[in-house]
C-alpha cells in the first residue's frame, strides 16, 4: 500500500476542488454568467418554486434581448382531476390545413430552415384508411376537399403509455399529470431516440436556429410549452399546454373551420369529449402498439 | 302524498322546460352589411307571400335549400321581420336560429348541442362562444364550400439543407 502514490480519496478530493474552481472562473466573468447558470440549471422536475422563478426571469429577459418582444412564461402546474383528451371528426376534416399554421403561429415554431410544423395532415384514398403508408401529406390541389380522399391530420398522441418518454436517456420528456407529454428543452441532448420511438411521427427536431418573425411572436408562453426553443432539441405538440392549462381550447381547435377538432377533460363526465367517446363511432391510431394514445379520431356520420 | 306528486310533476315540467330554452351565447349571426333590421325597409311593405323569383331586392340569394318546397315565409315571419318563426308559429330572434335548423336536421341539433357538431371557441370550462348553424352554412345555400389549402410543407430537398 505505501507505494501507491494517491488514493482514490485523493483523486476525488482533487477532482472536486479544480471542478469548484473551474466554475468559480466561469461564474466570476460576466460574460459567462448566464451560459454557467443555464449549464448548472437542473432538471423542469427537480427545481424548487424559487429556482423556477429566477429560470424564467432569465429566460424572459434572454427572450426579450434576442425578440424585442416581452415574454410572459409560465410554469402553471397541472390541475388536479384533469386528463386532457382530443377528438378529431374524419368525417367533417377537409384537409385545408389551418390547424397546421394556426399552431405554427401560437406556438413560435420556426417558419422556414428549419421548417416546424407538428401537426401532419395525411390524405388518404377513401376506404384506405387503414393503409397509411400510401398515405401523402404534400397534396396541393386548387380546392379541399377533393372527391375520393378523406383527410386526417396526425399530430402528437399523448399516449398514456408513451414510447418516446421510455427511450429517453436523460428523461428529458415525461408525461404530466394531466397527461400531456412534454418536453423540458433545456434538458433535452438531442440524440432523437424519442423520435426514432414515435410511431405517429409526432416529434420533430431543430436542425438549426428557429426562425421567426418578430412581428408574429407569441409571448404567452409556458415553459414546457411554447417558449422559442433552441438548435438541437426535440419538439412536439403539447395540446397547447399555455391555453389547456388556464382553460382555453388548443390554437388547432380555434382555426379549424368545419369544427372537426375537440378537446375536453376525459375526467369530466359533461364534456365534449366524453360525449363524442360515448356516442360516436371511435378508434384511436394503431391501438395495437398499446401505447393508448388520448387522441380519439371520430365519425360523426 | 298528492302534493308531493304534483310537486314534483310541476318541478320535472320546468326542468324540461328549462332544458328546451336552454340558452347558447353566440356571436352576430353573418347579416349582409347594412340588411338587419329587416324592418327597416320592410315596414308598411305589403305582405307578399307568392314564390317568385326576387328582381329587386335580395337577387344574390339563390335558394339551394330544399328549394322545391320552401320559400322566404317558411322562415322568416311575415308580420315582422325582424323574427324567424317556428312550424309552431312561435318566433325566435335570428341569435335563436339553431332551433328553427333543428326542427328538420334533429340529430345534428342534438350533436350540436353536445358540441360535437360545429365549433365552439373560448374557454371550455367556462365562458365559450358557439358558433350558429348559419355561421358556416349559409341558411339559403348551406352546403359548406370548398376552401383553399395553406400551402403543403416543404420537402427536405427544397429546404436549404435539403440534399
Amino acid at each position: 500500500m505505501a507505494d501507491k502514490l494517491y488514493t482514490r480519496r485523493d483523486v476525488v478530493k482533487v477532482i472536486s476542488f479544480s471542478l469548484l474552481a473551474g466554475s468559480g472562473l466561469l461564474g466570476s466573468s460576466c460574460v459567462n454568467k448566464e451560459a454557467t447558470e443555464e449549464f448548472l440549471q437542473r432538471h423542469y422536475l427537480e427545481m424548487t418554486e424559487d429556482e423556477k422563478k429566477r429560470v424564467v426571469k432569465r429566460l424572459e429577459e434572454r427572450y426579450r434581448k434576442d425578440y424585442g418582444v416581452k415574454f410572459n412564461i409560465s410554469t402553471e402546474a397541472a390541475k388536479k382531476g384533469t386528463l386532457w383528451g382530443y377528438g378529431l371528426d374524419l368525417s367533417r376534416c377537409i384537409g385545408c390545413r389551418r390547424c397546421v399554421y394556426a399552431c405554427v403561429r401560437e406556438n413560435n415554431n420556426s417558419r422556414h430552415d428549419p421548417q416546424v410544423h407538428l401537426i401532419r395532415v395525411l390524405r388518404l384514398k377513401k376506404g384506405n384508411l387503414i393503409n397509411l403508408e400510401h398515405s401523402e401529406h404534400y397534396y396541393n390541389p386548387e380546392h379541399v376537399p377533393e372527391e375520393g380522399f378523406i383527410y386526417m391530420p396526425v399530430q402528437c398522441q399523448h399516449c398514456e403509455n408513451p414510447p418516446c418518454v421510455k427511450v429517453c436517456p436523460v428523461k428529458a420528456t415525461w408525461k404530466e399529470p394531466d397527461g400531456l407529454v412534454v418536453v423540458d428543452y433545456n434538458w433535452c441532448i438531442g440524440c432523437r431516440y424519442c423520435m426514432a420511438a414515435c410511431p405517429y411521427k409526432g416529434r420533430v427536431f431543430n436542425w438549426a436556429e428557429p426562425k421567426i418573425p418578430k412581428e408574429e411572436i407569441n409571448g404567452e408562453v409556458h415553459y414546457l410549452g411554447n417558449r422559442p426553443r433552441m438548435k438541437n432539441v426535440v419538439e412536439k405538440c403539447t395540446f397547447c399546454i399555455q391555453r389547456v392549462r388556464s382553460g382555453r381550447y388548443p390554437a388547432c381547435v380555434e382555426a379549424c373551420p368545419t369544427g372537426t377538432r375537440k378537446f375536453g377533460n376525459l375526467l369530466d363526465q359533461e364534456s365534449e369529449i366524453r360525449y363524442l367517446i360515448e356516442n360516436k363511432r371511435v378508434f384511436r391510431l394503431k391501438e395495437d402498439l398499446n401505447t393508448e394514445p388520448k387522441f380519439y379520431y371520430f365519425f360523426s356520420l | 302524498m298528492r302534493t308531493t306528486f304534483i310537486l314534483s310533476l310541476l318541478f320535472l315540467c320546468a326542468y324540461g322546460y328549462g332544458k328546451t330554452k336552454e340558452e347558447f351565447p353566440v356571436p352576430r349571426p353573418p347579416f349582409t352589411e347594412g340588411i338587419f333590421p329587416c324592418s327597416s325597409c320592410h315596414e308598411g311593405m305589403e305582405v307578399n307571400p307568392k314564390k317568385r323569383e326576387l328582381k329587386e331586392e335580395h337577387r344574390s340569394i339563390k335558394l339551394r335549400h330544399g328549394e322545391n318546397f320552401r320559400w322566404c315565409l317558411d322562415c322568416h315571419d311575415g308580420q315582422n321581420r325582424d323574427k324567424l318563426k317556428l312550424v309552431s308559429g312561435e318566433l325566435i330572434d335570428f341569435t335563436e336560429s339553431y332551433m328553427l335548423c333543428g326542427q328538420c336536421h334533429g340529430t345534428t341539433y342534438r350533436d350540436w348541442k353536445a358540441g360535437i357538431h360545429g365549433k365552439r371557441t373560448g374557454y371550455f370550462s367556462g365562458k365559450k362562444m358557439y358558433f350558429l348553424c348559419v355561421h358556416c352554412h349559409d341558411p339559403h345555400n348551406p352546403k359548406f364550400k370548398p376552401l383553399r389549402p395553406e400551402p403543403p410543407p416543404m420537402k427536405p430537398k427544397e429546404t436549404k439543407h435539403g440534399r
